[in-house]
């Protein structure tokens, strides 16, 4: 199976604290990666290591087996991997349109913004996404929304990019029940449409339900990968990272 | 709510800081009126003004983008003497003074770029870093010039003069350059990819930069184009006086910094206003000569600069707080 991102033996420190220890994760086209782990365990350090918000200090990152040098985020995009960030990465003052093409704008020559299909096409997502407000429109500021609907905005972001990965951190936090079997509903959609998802949480309820394979992550390391057709139960999953956690 | 209610509201949500200026400067305006009708009628009045506008234009307007991006920078007021000197000395060295302005705005361009690296690479805080910046580029022109002023009537007959500050049927040329600066300035702001990034670098850099936005970059360009705007304005200035002087520009420090304010930008970043800070620049224009205009002794001048930059703050207050 093609795999779309790779990391190899990949380490980050932030001062003295090593935040990821030689840690190696893939991802395959089509399928939906699970990653889990304790609160502190180095879940986001490592995607934001994955996306190029972070620069680790050993290892390797290869793109569709490629070896990338020089790893940004906006790479990272253009290499069409969209990220829904544990805290958004929104920016409140500013409307939804420009939230959702916050550093991919639709541009004319010499930078000019094509600003009326910018509009229109945010305005198609929001509907998409499911806002029903008809006091929420494309150019209401994003401040204005509720969580859930903040959320929205970052997903429809990811939609909008045609991601082939897109990498959900914690995107079930905070979501009342109807909003969370809103962004499950979003990964099977891409899942059909054989695109991939990395799903970080650590709700193992919600990681069990949509994830092909686990990923589970202890002190910065990759201590165990598993399919999900060696587990019969999120209970047994439980165990299973209690029980190598507990060896780690 | 009813429909028409939502699509006044939200006009005034999108433009109500803007808005705001504007009816500041028009209660400043009926005040002045009423208060002292015939000299309000002199056009002198009103030709004077215009003589420090243009120059107070280039200087805010840039102000606005890099208040927006979350920064502030003071050394703008040294800055605009630096380039100004460069393009004075060139003029008298006798190279073209087509040229001179060229280099006079490259130079301000480069102390833009460095100020913008003190603080953004080396993460020295921009209010600190950008005073002692003021300082020392006021010392280094102090010293090249000890203190001496530079006059440049040679200037009078070439053609960059007539072209930028001439007048054109009893118009004053740098009305027009300043205007079509504000244009260019506003679709930069709010239609072009580097206004935009400033407004997403200013309101949550962290999210701008996961996003892929260069923070840093965008943060660099915001003071290079504050030192391109001190520049512009110290090269006016010194062309309509035929005069270069080594303290040109100090005075401006306080009164670019107010109009940003006054007209309507918050301190806080991600939100801004060019056409808002047109009529700061108004206000703040009308208030240094106006006072006197209307015959009031010149020792009232500070307080009511104080006051009308007060009460339009507490206005801009009913804009609200920033959200989060």
């Amino acid at each position: 199976m093609k795999n779309i991102i790779e990391l190899k033996k990949v380490t980050k420190r932030f001062g003295g604290i090593t935040a990821l220890n030689k840690a190696s994760l893939h991802v395959n086209a089509g399928e939906v990666v699970g990653l889990i782990g304790d609160n502190g365990a180095g879940k986001s350090t490592l995607i934001k290591t994955l996306v190029g918000v972070y620069n680790p200090e050993e290892g390797e990152i290869f793109i569709r087996g490629k070896k990338v040098s020089s790893w940004n985020a906006l790479k990272a995009r253009e290499s069409g991997i969209e990220t829904v960030f544990q805290d958004r990465a929104l920016c409140p003052q500013q409307s939804i349109v420009w939230n959702i093409f916050m550093g991919k704008e639709l541009r004319y020559p010499f930078g000019f913004i094509k600003e009326k299909e910018q509009i229109n096409e945010a305005n198609r997502l929001i509907r998409e996404i499911g806002f029903t407000s008809k006091l929420i429109d494309a150019e209401s500021p994003v401040g204005n929304l509720s969580g859930g609907e903040r959320q929205g905005v970052a997903i429809a972001r990811a939609i909008y990019n045609n991601a082939e990965l897109i990498i959900l951190d914690e995107p079930t936090n905070a979501l009342s029940l109807n909003e969370t079997q809103k962004v499950f509903d979003f990964v099977d959609n891409v899942k059909k449409s054989n695109r991939s998802v990395l799903f970080i949480g650590h709700n193992i309820y919600h990681v069990y339900d949509i994830s092909d394979r686990f990923v589970i992550l202890d002190r910065g390391e990759v201590v165990h990968q598993l399919d999900k057709k060696n587990i019969g139960s999120p209970e047994e999953l439980m165990k299973i990272m209690r029980d190598t956690i507990q060896k780690h | 709510m009813n429909k028409n209610k939502s699509i006044i509201g939200n006009i005034f949500h999108k433009n109500g800081r803007a808005l705001g200026s504007m009816g500041y400067f028009v209660l400043l305006m009926l005040v002045f009126l009423i208060g002292a009708p015939e000299a309000w009628m002199r056009p002198n009045l009103h030709q004077s003004v215009f003589v420090m506008l243009p120059t107070l234009i280039f200087l805010v307007i840039p102000l606005v983008f890099l208040v927006a991006s979350g920064e502030i920078d003071l050394s703008f007021a040294s800055t605009y003497a630096v380039a100004a000197y460069v393009f004075a000395i060139m003029v008298k060295a006798g190279i073209d003074p087509a040229l001179a302005i060229i280099a006079g705005i490259i130079t301000g361009a480069a102390i833009g770029a460095l100020v913008g690296a003190l603080i953004v690479i080396f993460r020295l805080s921009s209010l600190v870093a950008s005073l002692g910046m003021l300082f020392l580029l006021r010392g280094i022109i102090l010293l090249l010039t000890e203190s001496r002023s530079i006059t440049i009537m040679e200037i009078d007959s070439h053609w960059t003069y007539s072209f930028l500050v001439g007048n054109f049927y009893g118009f004053p040329m740098q009305i027009f350059w300043a205007s079509l600066f504000v244009i260019y300035c506003y679709y930069l702001f709010s239609k072009h990819v580097f206004g935009i990034h400033i407004h997403h670098v200013g309101d949550n850099s962290v999210s701008a930069e996961q996003m892929g936005i260069n923070v840093k970059a965008v943060k660099i360009k915001a003071f290079m184009f504050v030192g391109i705007g001190a520049a512009i304005g110290g090269i006016f200035t010194t062309l309509i006086t035929y005069t270069f002087f080594p303290t040109q520009g100090f005075g401006y420090l306080l009164l670019a910094l107010a109009a940003v304010f006054v007209g309507g930008t918050p301190y806080w970043g991600g939100l801004g206003t060019i056409v808002g800070a047109v009529f700061g620049v108004g206000i703040i224009a009308y208030m240094e000569i106006g006072i006197i205009a209307i015959g009031w002794s010149g020792t009232w001048r500070q307080f009511f600069n104080g006051l009308i930059i007060l009460l339009a703050l507490l206005g801009h207050r009913l804009h609200g707080e920033r959200v989060r």
